[in-house]
């Protein structure tokens, strides 16, 4: 297994090897992010901008207004909040070509506790028009997602988060913006999954599994344009959805699944992420515990929600 | 690079008819709309007929071309009167003026990218133009083009914190493809700057940054355009041009009051103040 934030640092420098007007801006973390990998090797490609992340966003569209296709990188919390009215004004509505890589998110921050932690950057970027926002399950998914979103036209928000996670995919995987992968079939109720959530909703599933509870899996990577395909089949075949993400339950995939199923199709549905409340320091482990976010929790939570779907069967 | 000559009389004449004709269309496009910025668009309107008529390499017929100097309107509630020069140059039809403000139209109040052939970024919300500048600047170097940036900014709109983080950059950045001007006219929305937010001492502030300082009156066009040459000269660092502006210059009732900021005149305003600035 590879660090999720290695895995980023290195397909940049491939990336960067591949498209000569890939740049790429920092805000005094590159070597916490890993963008020191691509430092090394383009130098005049890389941008220090110091601790001003609502003039690294501007320096970042007027680059894009010329052709270059800027990766802005910092922590989720310093890229999305700070700048969000540069991100709207300067990136989003005249829809430049900005990469906006979000690292650190949600719990897992390295222990840097509350003021590092990311909970509401999907809600607030999905909430921008124009702007594709994903979170990827794991570093092949993340590898591949470097690729597509720099050969995407328009503004994108990436999440990615700064450890080891279990590998959902292998290194064939084909990554397709705005397309949801089931990656366990199930008929008594769906896990909707995204990011680095997804491989403990697998760990779940499986154990779920050897209670005879049959669970469907499917990583919703691109949170925005979301696959509303998808969530609408996995309604209709099993009825009860549950969705997992690294971030508050307000306002991030949950919000955008509920969405969906309310005007679509209607199902028991229950979410698990952070339960709007601010983070502490601890490990990876440790967090998701405590803030009931690991595998025994969402298999508690799936129960839950056979108990509603059974329910409105009567 | 050019030198720059005193102009003379005729050139002076030339461009000083341009501005009325420019200070027409801000009163009439606002009127007409219901909606806009007068005293804000007129305080600038001689140093942007300066930079389109006699500074910038652009050509309207080619709205795109990569090697063209770029124009940030950074405060774009000037719109006003950047849509009037754009049009004056040939950039659009002048009839399209006739919708600025309505639904609909290309000409939002405050400037789009993406619908104005001429407009550099989409600006409004205050503070972020120069940041976008910067990019536009550095992207020159990158690509070995040497194409010039220029971006309006208003007084009031250097209360803005970015735009000190802007500041910083250009400076451990040696931008000295970027040109900044002030639109120095002392007073915002709700009243003037001294009393609002006091952004004084100016010129030491920009100094202090490790920019390159210029102080002109921004209604003089030998002035103003020997200083945008200056600018030019100066090696290793940003220039801002602060330029000293009467707010709702040329129509003697709108001047130096924040009344004029966003009011929209009465059809005898109007009318007194086109018989004003026709003089």
């Amino acid at each position: 297994m590879v660090a999720m934030r290695e895995a980023f640092g290195k397909s940049l420098v491939e990336l960067g090897k591949k498209n000569k007007d890939v740049v790429v801006l920092d805000a005094d973390l590159a070597i916490s992010t890993k963008t020191t990998y691509f430092t090394e090797e383009f130098p005049d490609r890389f941008f220090q901008c110091g601790i001003a992340e609502q003039n690294m966003m501007g320096v970042a569209a007027g680059l894009a207004s010329c052709g270059k296709i800027p990766f802005v990188t910092s922590f989720a919390v310093f890229v999305t909040k700070r700048p969000a009215d540069q991100v709207s004004v300067s990136v989003a509505y005249p829809k430049l070509n900005v990469k906006i890589i979000g690292a650190y998110t949600g719990l897992f921050n390295g222990r840097t506790g509350a003021t590092h932690m990311a909970g509401e950057d999907i809600a607030l970027m999905r909430s921008i028009p124009n702007i594709v926002v994903i979170d990827p399950a794991d570093t092949n998914e993340l590898s591949k997602a470097v690729e597509a979103i720099a050969s995407y036209c328009g503004p994108v928000y990436m999440r990615e988060t700064r450890d080891e996670w279990p590998d959902v995919f292998d290194s064939s995987y084909k990554f397709e913006i705005g397309k949801a992968v089931t990656i366990k079939d199930g008929k008594d109720a769906t896990i909707i999954s995204c990011g680095v959530m997804t491989s403990q909703a697998l760990i779940a599933a499986n154990d779920l599994e050897k209670e005879e509870i049959s669970v469907r899996v499917i990583n919703m990577s691109t949170i925005k344009p979301i696959d509303r395909e998808a969530i609408i089949k996995s309604a209709l075949d099993t009825k009860a959805i549950v969705t997992c993400e690294n971030h508050n339950i307000y306002g991030g995939l949950g919000s955008a699944v509920a969405e969906v199923l309310v005007e679509e199709a209607p199902v028991p549905m229950l979410r698990v992420g952070i339960k709007d409340m601010f983070s502490e320091c601890g490990t990876n482990m440790e967090l998701l515990e405590k803030f009931e976010m690991d595998p025994t929790s969402i298999v508690k939570t799936v129960k839950k929600v056979l108990i509603k779907k059974k329910q409105r069967e009567f | 690079m050019k030198n720059f000559c005193r102009l003379n009389d005729d050139e002076i004449k030339r461009l000083e008819d341009i501005a009325r004709e420019i200070r027409c269309s801000i009163l009439t496009m606002v009127s007409e709309a219901g909606v806009g910025h007068i005293g804000g668009s007129l305080s600038i309107t001689d140093i942007l007929v300066a930079l389109y008529f006699k500074v910038l390499k652009i050509n309207p017929r080619d709205p795109g071309w990569p090697d063209r100097d770029r124009l940030v309107m950074s405060k774009g509630h000037g719109a006003a009167a950047i849509y009037s020069t754009l049009a004056e140059k040939g950039f659009f039809p002048k009839e399209e003026l006739k919708t600025f403000g309505l639904i609909n139209s290309n000409l939002q109040v405050h400037p789009d990218k993406n619908k104005v052939p001429g407009i550099e970024a989409s600006t409004g919300a205050l503070g972020q133009g120069l940041s976008i500048g910067l990019g536009m600047a550095l992207a020159a170097r990158l690509n070995k083009k040497d194409y010039y940036t220029f971006v309006i900014l208003g007084d009031g709109e250097i209360q803005e914190g970015q735009v000190w983080e802007a500041a910083m950059f250009a400076s451990h950045y040696r931008i000295d493809n970027l040109t900044a001007i002030l639109d120095y006219n002392n007073v915002q929305l709700m009243g003037n700057v001294s009393e609002i937010m006091e952004i004084a001492p100016v010129a030491e502030k920009w100094s202090s940054f490790g920019w390159e300082v210029l102080e002109i009156d921004g209604h003089n066009f030998n002035q103003i355009i020997e200083s945008l040459y200056k600018a030019k000269e100066v090696k290793g660092k940003p220039t801002i041009i602060i330029a000293n502006t009467t707010k709702g210059k040329g129509v003697s009732f709108m001047q130096n009051t924040c009344k004029w900021h966003g009011s929209v005149p009465t059809q005898e305003e109007y009318i007194k103040a086109m018989a004003e600035v026709k003089k």
